[in-house]
């Protein structure tokens, strides 16, 4: 009879053979990207993904302008919309790595704000962009597009473009609840000229900004009320699905389809037509200028204060009267996402 | 080979068996390196607070972690275990703000998790469905009735009680929460559940061979029950957890905690074929994940390579796995 | 070596009758698989089951191991009639199962295999309310049931996976020595081991027998049966054809009355051997 079996010397073997080549894995990594020194200024981002376009611009435009300016950038984000946990990890290691500043996009206005404390507690400058945390003075400052200012100017144009017909309006909206959702959309009522509840908003859908989403909830309010001849919507993939919708019922020369975003897919849409306006706003905006104001505090200290509005336009080649905008031309060259 | 030689071999050999023997130690090694090479990379990694932080970071998935360890050793699988600690979080949420006692509040939320593992644990033992599949329906479900409740949004939730895991303590100078000592002492008691008692035994019996288990008497449907309930009454006091390091409650969070969880677990040597494998290995794998990101940020590398370092961990463990135990 | 402790009743009644089935009968559907069956197992002896595919063997031990219930007949224990509903009431009376497919949790020790479903608790407040195992009494148990069935394994605290097929099997058959209280039956405990793995189980049933246990072997293989046994049950077409002794009948013999191609009138009666 075998006494202990040979398996064990094997499986020892084993485990220190992948422990070394592990070692030297990581060894080589490390060779490779070298290490933060500590005189260095550290900038750390934290943004909602890494798969949206609008944050990968925003990445890209912090990393250029530390690279500018001479600071280490390190970028963290959140799994998917809603990873409060993801975005709360990343602010306690950068504070932990010693950022200087810290840029945010919180997920939730009021998700990380036992953490933004800390850091801040800990003279880390913390800016919030494109999302405004509840209360807004639990950050530094805030660095974003005014959304409700924004939803103003898309409402305004709808109406104006709209002309002397009377409004049926659909609304497609994003996340029910949502900060930014709820500026864009009370914003857009405001420029059109509607109170929340007027008779003639014939209806509302759930996109979650997704264009299948927005497809859908289309159909569905175009089924109820085939007199809707006002479209908003949350973002643009949401227009493009409701673009689809009105397509398939044969409407869509009838009705004005407008949105929220600036993304190059989104300009493209309405230099095809699809859509009549959008309302671009400025993520490498936001970034840069978090970037320099966390440059600007590790030299004099001076901390940036309260809402920065980093602006919007209004995209369209279709102009009205009275309005402020720009042509796609302008728009492509300005976007983000490609 | 002289007979002292051959002696202090033979000790030697004795000493690496034991070692091998000991499941954990391969896990142990991985993050003893990662400890090494990133306090090379940054001095402030090792700084008492950092290695604080990394215990908080841990506690969420780290507590769940466990009950999918005892699900994975009963040679299932849980995809629910996010959704379930996040119906906790909202149920206790809604109720404490809409005036209800918070311990009460907290009480019926842990309750409601568990409920959710009865009806896991009866369809996989009653009507032998595979884990995966019912798993997977309850997450659907689970995901659904939550943006029902609290009507796709997110809300704070700023009871004193329900936050109260997220409070801090100084233990000999090093902070630690609550939080992290109700997921340490969870550990514990799971662990002796697991190795000092028949229930334990019949957990892996079950796992490395049911039909044998069912052969010496040992009532394989109850006790496959009884591991799904117990895994999500842990989720519901993760909930609490959860609301201690977030005051928050978001339909939308923990969307990859099962993955999350499964691969603490695997990295931690247990095998997903059931039967092998062990708690403290779990909490070196769930500190590993934790480790790498938290050194990774310190060193100012790139977060995607925290990604692909733990695939390749988990690739790793599996296949070491499945070497051993093709070998036997 | 541990001296051998009069642990089974019967051993004190030798030649005795342990375990009797009476006229048992099974039907499912239209197959009648047990047709009037008769069975006796003595104490201290080995008897060994044979007989062709279909002649009813597997359904004779599942009804004296209660994982059938006949349609009609008795079985009595000791001289009582008793009643199984399940393999567990079985193994309430002291009736212990080895089955060919190594029934045995490979991850786990040799120890808690042994005391698998049956582990034992520490005393007092540790076991009565924390459940603790008697994980020391438990190793020290199964060290000394070891040795007394002079089987020897590398160490009760390694794992089952890290054993031989013919040791894995040895574990399975230890833990029916270790629990049977008055009989064990062995359901081909060898077929899946070779030659020198099935002579370790034999080695370990003959251990058994010698601690006054009875024994009953299913088997195919005649050499083994010959080997060992100091009766044979030869089942056929449902019924009991005979039972004869390895000492007065030849392998040819035997064959022979299980396939119907030779009928051994005076060994149909209980008596023989």
């Amino acid at each position: 009879m075998s006494t202990l079996p040979m398996s064990t010397g094997t499986k020892s073997g084993t485990i220190v053979k992948s422990a070394v080549a592990g070692f030297v894995f990581f060894g080589t990594a490390f060779a490779v990207t070298g290490h933060a020194s500590a005189e260095e200024v550290i900038v750390g981002l934290v943004t909602k993904t890494e798969v949206n376009p609008f944050f990968v611009k925003m990445r890209q435009a912090a990393e250029a302008e530390a690279k500018a300016k001479g600071v280490k950038l390190i970028a963290r984000a959140g799994k998917f919309d809603g990873d409060n946990e993801g975005q709360v990890t990343a602010i306690e290691d950068l504070i932990s790595a010693g950022a200087k500043g810290i840029l945010v996009t919180p997920n939730n206005s009021t998700g990380m704000l036992g953490v933004i404390k800390k850091a801040r507690d800990a003279g880390v400058l913390v800016i919030a962009l494109d999302t405004a945390t509840d209360p807004a003075d639990a950050v530094d400052a805030t660095f974003a597009t005014d959304n409700f200012e924004a939803g103003v100017q898309q409402g305004a144009y709808a109406r104006k473009a709209l002309g002397d017909k009377k409004p049926v309006l659909a609304m497609l909206d994003g996340t029910p609840g949502g900060t930014v959702d709820t500026f864009r959309h009370n914003g857009y009522l405001k420029g059109f000229g509607l109170a929340e509840g007027d008779p003639a908003i014939a209806g509302s859908a759930i996109t979650n900004g997704a264009q299948d989403k927005g497809q859908v909830g289309m159909e569905n309010l175009l089924s109820k009320n085939g007199e809707i001849n006002a479209v908003y919507t949350i973002n643009e993939p949401a227009a493009a699905g409701g673009y689809a919708a009105l397509k398939s019922f044969g409407k869509e020369a009838d009705v004005m389809l407008t949105s929220i975003d600036g993304g190059c897919a989104g300009v493209r849409d309405v230099k095809a037509g699809k859509i009549a306006a959008t309302v671009m706003q400025f993520p490498y905006k936001m970034a840069a200028m978090g970037v320099d104001a966390i440059v600007d505090y590790a030299a004099s200290g001076k901390k940036p204060s309260g809402f920065v509005n980093t602006g919007s336009f209004l995209i369209t080649d279709k102009p009205v009267e009275g309005i402020d905008s720009k042509d796609t031309e302008w728009g492509l060259k300005n976007c983000w996402g490609d | 080979m002289n007979s002292a030689s051959a002696l202090s071999f033979g000790r030697t050999s004795r000493i690496a068996a034991k070692f091998v023997g000991t499941p954990s130690v391969g896990p142990l090694l991985v993050l003893l390196a990662f400890g090494v090479i990133f306090s090379l990379t940054n001095p402030r990694f090792l700084a008492t607070q950092n290695l604080s932080i990394i215990l908080q970071q841990t506690v969420i998935i780290g507590t769940l972690a466990i009950g999918q360890t005892l699900i994975i050793l009963t040679a299932g699988i849980d995809l629910a275990v996010g959704a379930i600690c996040v119906l906790g979080t909202i149920l206790a949420g809604k109720l404490a703000n809409s005036g209800y006692d918070p311990v009460a509040a907290m009480v019926l939320a842990v309750l409601a998790c568990s409920a959710a593992g009865v009806a896991a644990g009866s369809l996989i033992s009653g009507l032998r469905l595979p884990p995966f599949i019912v798993t997977l329906g309850i997450l659907g479900i689970i995901t659904a009735a939550l943006r029902l409740i609290s009507a796709g949004g997110a809300f704070s939730v700023t009871d004193e009680f329900l936050g109260w895991t997220g409070n801090t303590v100084r233990l000999n100078g090093f902070i630690v929460t609550y939080g992290v000592i109700i997921m340490l002492l969870l550990y514990g008691m799971v662990w002796f559940l697991l190795n000092q008692t028949q229930w334990g035994r019949h957990v892996y019996a079950v796992g490395n061979n049911p039909e044998a288990a069912r052969l010496v008497g040992i009532p394989v449907g109850r006790l496959l029950l009884s591991v799904y309930v117990l895994a999500a009454f842990i989720y519901g006091i993760a909930a609490w957890l959860a609301l201690g390091r977030i005051p928050n409650a978001d339909p939308n969070a923990l969307q990859t905690a099962n993955l999350d969880s499964i691969t603490a677990v695997v990295i931690g040597g247990t095998s997903l074929f059931g039967g092998r494998g062990g708690l403290i290995g779990t909490l070196i794998g769930a500190l590993i994940v934790g480790v790498l990101r938290n050194g990774l940020t310190l060193a100012g590398i790139d977060p995607l390579w925290q990604d692909l370092i733990t695939g390749i961990l988990v690739i790793v463990a599996v296949a070491l796995d499945q070497l051993t135990r093709g070998r036997r | 070596m541990a001296p051998v402790e009069p642990r089974v009743q019967a051993a004190t009644t030798p030649g005795g009758v342990i375990l009797e089935a009476r006229n048992l009968v099974k039907h499912y559907g239209h197959v009648t698989a047990l047709d009037g069956v008769d069975f006796e197992l003595r104490s201290g002896e080995i008897l060994a089951v044979v007989g062709d595919n279909g002649a009813g063997k597997s359904s004779l031990i599942k009804a004296l191991t209660g994982a059938i219930v006949p349609d009609s007949g008795d079985i009595l224990l000791d001289g009582q009639p008793i009643h199984f509903k399940g393999p567990l009431d079985a193994r309430k009376l002291g009736i212990e199962t080895v089955y060919q497919d190594l029934a045995v949790a490979a991850a786990l020790d040799i120890a808690s295999n042994l005391f698998l479903g049956r582990e034992r608790r520490r005393p007092g407040f540790l076991g009565d309310v924390l459940r603790m195992l008697d994980k020391k009494g438990m190793r020290a148990e199964a060290e000394r049931s070891m040795a007394e069935l002079k089987f020897h394994l590398p160490s009760i605290g390694s794992a089952v996976e890290s054993l031989s097929g013919g040791q894995r099997q040895g574990v399975a058959v230890a833990r029916a020595a270790l629990f049977a209280k008055k009989l064990a039956i062995m359901d081909e405990p060898t077929a899946a081991l070779g030659v020198r793995e099935t002579g370790q189980v034999l080695d370990l049933i003959r251990a058994i027998r010698q601690r006054g246990l009875p024994v009953v072997l299913i088997s195919h293989n005649m050499p083994n049966v010959f080997e060992i046994a100091d009766r044979i049950h030869i089942m056929r077409l449902g019924r009991r054809a005979a039972v004869v002794s390895p000492k007065t009948h030849t392998m040819a013999d035997v064959v022979a009355i299980m396939t119907g191609a030779a009928k051994f009138e005076e060994a149909a009666s209980p008596q023989a051997g």
